[in-house]
């Protein structure tokens, strides 16, 4: 076998199977995207606070998780927390790795989308009386999402095109198991491209999506009833 | 002798290396209905600013109702307020902003009952019964359900000044209402200050640059230059018989224009 002699039955073979892969590296990315929000809206937060050493302290963590690397994180959290009695699923693990990692990168988009609020308002929400959890939630937040929207998805899609490296603590995403199967059959052209055109299918997709939110999303931001 | 409702003693107030108040005193007595005028950077907004919580003072104290403002009295004296101090001394007052701070991502109704309904736990029945009446006051009845950017100026500022009110302030803090407004649309808001003024008891503290406004709704006036009271009298002598020369320089140069 040399060259490129495409293999369509072999293709269709394998296909299931890639797909099935596909749902572990499309869950690992919704769960890590869900923890990541959350965790970048809770650093922007406490980045905010009115305390120096609650800034200081998530102003490091922030820049500790930005400054290494995903992989060292990733092997970390799967090899030596159980030293300290955390055990985790490679998923589980994969999805805190990724969370924690891009939750770090939110907190900054987010910090900036909170900043881009204007003065006025919260001036008016003090005068009003309101209490800074309201004040979030009703005033400063529902104005903030809009400019998010691109950063955020932007990230999300970065996060999504870095699941294989989960593979490195054996979670059976897409990669890891075009990898199994082209081992086990010396064929490894179908697999990999398959795995490419399904990543590139979904960014595609993805892209389009967060585009159509942001298109949609009230310049003005959003009304809690 | 009652006290007054404000009273500000021995204020200082900087902005970094910039003095804005020294040793300033003040005070307003309830129902009383005060103009400040002057020039811009006299420290006519930041009297308001002061009062309203969004700024703080470096020295001295403020006294609202008896009670001091930013600071809480405690067994050993007074130490700095604390948040919960703050959130119910904020209780007696309302602002009015110079550039509406209306909520853009909420209509109308929505901007006016989002306090009663959070702050005091109003159900939203009670606070759109509020906002209901409030709306009325103000003429703005049919744009219950409009968001801030389909209003004019002047509408903004009508929903201003009703969203102040609707958690039922003693003292209306007015912060040059009118100054961002096309002239044409500058009686309409002053026509709902005048008709408060008229039925209400309230106790208003307004800047503004509106002298016939100040001359004609007023018990008091009182004209600041360079953070300190020049010149205070009743509407009548300020305006047509100012006692010192920055008054009536400040007042001649207004009327020329």
């Amino acid at each position: 076998m040399n060259g490129f002699d495409w293999d369509w039955q072999f293709t269709l073979e394998v296909l299931p199977t890639i797909l099935e892969a596909a749902k572990v590296t499309l869950m690992a990315t919704l769960l890590g995207s869900c923890l990541a929000i959350i965790v970048g809206l809770a650093f922007a937060l406490l980045r905010r606070s009115g305390f120096f050493l609650i800034r200081f302290i998530t102003y490091w963590i922030v820049e500790f998780v930005r400054s290494t690397p995903l992989l060292v994180q990733i092997f970390f959290l799967y090899y030596v927390m159980p030293e300290f009695g955390v055990s985790m699923s490679p998923l589980l693990t994969g999805v805190l790795a990724l969370g924690l990692h891009y939750g770090a990168y939110l907190s900054e988009v987010f910090r900036s989308g909170i900043d881009g609020v204007e003065k006025g308002q919260w001036e008016a929400a003090r005068a009003l009386n309101l209490s800074i959890f309201d004040t979030y939630k009703d005033i400063v937040l529902p104005q903030a999402l809009r400019p998010m929207i691109p950063a955020t998805g932007n990230y999300i899609i970065a996060m999504f095109k870095e699941t294989p490296q989960l593979s490195a603590i054996t979670l059976l995403e897409m990669l890891q198991v075009a990898k199994i199967i082209g081992s086990e059959n010396f064929r490894y052209l179908e697999p990999f491209t398959l795995v490419g055109m399904l990543y590139l299918l979904f960014s595609l997709v993805a892209a389009y999506g967060i585009h159509c939110v942001e298109r949609h999303f009230p310049k003005e931001g959003i009304t809690l009833k | 002798m009652s006290q007054p409702l404000i009273e500000f003693q021995s204020v200082e107030k900087r902005f970094g290396d910039t003095v804005i108040f020294k040793d300033f005193n003040f005070s307003v007595e309830e129902g009383e209905i005060v103009s400040i005028i002057g020039p811009s950077g006299s420290g006519k907004s930041t009297l308001l600013r002061i009062l309203m919580t969004l700024e703080g003072i470096e020295g001295g104290g403020v006294n609202v109702a008896g009670e001091p403002l930013w600071h809480k009295r405690t067994p050993n004296g007074l130490v700095p307020a604390d948040k919960k101090h703050l959130h119910k001394m904020r209780h007696h007052l309302g602002m009015v902003f110079q550039h509406f701070n209306l909520f853009p991502h909420m209509s109308v109704k929505r901007n006016i009952t989002e306090a009663p309904m959070r702050v005091q736990g109003k159900s939203k029945v009670e606070a759109e019964a509020i906002a209901d009446e409030l709306l009325e006051l103000v003429g703005m009845t049919d744009k219950a359900d409009m968001y801030p950017n389909e209003l004019s100026g002047g509408q903004k500022q009508r929903v201003g000044i009703a969203r102040a009110l609707a958690m039922k302030p003693a003292i209306l803090l007015l912060d040059e209402i009118t100054s961002a407004l096309d002239p044409e649309l500058v009686d309409e808001v002053l026509d709902v200050i005048r008709n408060l003024a008229k039925k209400h008891s309230f106790t208003m503290l307004l800047v503004t640059h509106e002298m016939y406004f100040a001359r004609e709704i007023s018990d008091r006036v009182c004209f600041f230059d360079q953070g300190a009271i020049v010149e205070e009298g009743e509407p009548e002598q300020i305006f047509t018989a100012p006692k010192e020369e920055r008054t009536q320089a400040f007042l001649n140069a207004y009327m020329s224009q």
